[in-house]
């Protein structure tokens, strides 16, 4: 231990200063470790995450809607990449993180566990989702990895337009006819408390959280990110003329925040372990899609490969 | 199996406009060099981020080492001459 806290004294000076840390930079295991799993963990979600707007692209209720659906789903196939990219610098290849993840033996968000059931889900999701994604990946940008920093602070730009497009499908709806207000309702109210979720466990059962914090991979904890998306998200609400699903909801006066009611934590610990509405689909799904795009990847190869084989004629000429 | 080896690794870089130089941004895997100019266009450019694309292979990049960081810069650190800042000049004195 001391040993180490001299080899590392370097690493912990420049995290202590705010400086970032570089990929060939000496760094404990632990934190090469938590890092990978949690860049990972992120870049899954971000490709998982095509799945449930994916499956609206062909339904979108109109050309501009559609175009919109399929530039953020493209969007979020590039924030996976740039996270891979991330991760690599840490010493793994991507194709490594997908056998992982397609093993079940690294995780993505909980969220996409869940079906997106109508339309209005693609507002829901814009608006809460992305919303929460905002909330938690913003301080992310000040992460002391620098790789992972850099590749937040363009998901996080990307990110404003996936929610604004979401509030406006809601804003939309809910000032449609009677039928699309509930939809967007309706949408709002199965949405809501898996998005607070998305913040992960109370601060009191989070027990990775003191060390992220102390190498400033994180920079605010679980309960504090969740609080500060619930005051965002409560004005919006009432802009969008639609209710949230919780009847404890109520400023506190004098803090200026809400107050909210308890989170059903075995919902979450129950999708995480698997059992959410969606999970073997969306496993089965990422599977195929790796393993139907297998042929595309082989012939990219062979045909780099025979382009090679005749370079040194061409380049000779 | 060709599709279970993983391509190589491309470092990105990107001209954002006329006058600028090229920046990195990331990196793409890629199984030739054409397509890694196409990937990093979809990837790092969905938004008019560039006017110009460089890709090269990881594996060429030739770096300094983080080990030798202090030593291998040091010659600079001691010699503030070459700043403009290093000297003395008469408050006076205009244009200099």
């Amino acid at each position: 231990m001391t040993q180490d806290l001299a080899r590392f004294a370097r690493f912990q000076a420049l995290v202590d200063g705010d400086e970032r840390i570089e990929p060939r930079d000496e760094m404990p295991e632990a934190y090469r470790k938590t890092l990978i799993r949690q860049i990972a963990q992120h870049a899954h979600s971000e490709i998982i995450g095509m799945q449930p707007e994916g499956n609206w692209i062909s339904r979108a209720p109109s050309l501009r809607r559609k175009a919109i659906l399929m530039a953020k789903v493209q969007d979020e196939a590039g924030h996976g990449l740039y996270l891979y990219s991330a991760a690599e610098t840490l010493g793994v290849d991507r194709s490594e993180l997908l056998d992982l993840l397609h093993a079940g033996r690294q995780k993505y968000s909980s969220i996409f566990n869940y079906p997106t059931l109508t339309w209005a889900d693609m507002g829901a999701i814009g608006w809460l989702v992305d919303g929460a994604a905002i909330v938690n990946q913003v301080p992310i940008t000040r992460c002391s990895y620098g790789p992972y920093a850099r590749a937040m602070v363009r998901i996080c730009k990307e990110e404003s337009f996936h929610q604004r497009q979401g509030f406006e499908i809601l804003h939309t709806l809910s000032r449609g006819t009677l039928e699309q207000h509930a939809m967007a309702q309706d949408a709002v109210d199965r949405w809501w408390w898996p998005s607070l979720m998305m913040f992960g466990p109370p601060d009191d059962q989070s027990p990775n959280t003191a060390q992220s914090m102390a190498w400033r991979i994180k920079r605010f904890s679980n309960d504090e990110l969740r609080q500060k998306f619930v005051d965002m998200s409560v004005p919006q609400a009432e802009v969008l003329g639609l209710s949230l699903p919780d009847p404890d909801l109520r400023l506190d006066e004098e803090t200026g925040r809400y107050d909210f009611g308890a989170i059903d934590w075995s919902e979450f610990f129950a999708v995480l372990q698997g059992n959410g509405p969606c999970n073997a689909a969306r496993m089965e799904h990422r599977r195929a899609a790796h393993e139907d795009g297998a042929w595309v990847r082989e012939a990219a190869t062979a045909y780099a490969e025979k382009a090679h084989a005749r370079a040194p004629a061409a380049g000779a000429a | 199996m060709t599709g279970q080896r993983e391509w190589p690794l491309w470092e990105v870089f990107i001209r954002s406009r006329r006058g600028l130089s090229h920046q990195h941004v990331g990196s793409l895997h890629a199984p030739d060099a054409e397509m890694a100019l196409r990937n990093a266009r979809d990837v790092y450019t969905r938004r008019s981020e560039g006017v110009s694309i460089w890709v090269v292979p990881a594996a060429e990049v030739v770096a300094t080492s983080p080990d030798e960081k202090d030593s291998f810069f040091d010659p600079a650190a001691d010699k503030a001459y070459r700043h403009p800042t290093f000297y003395d000049v008469p408050a006076e004195v205009r244009h200099l």
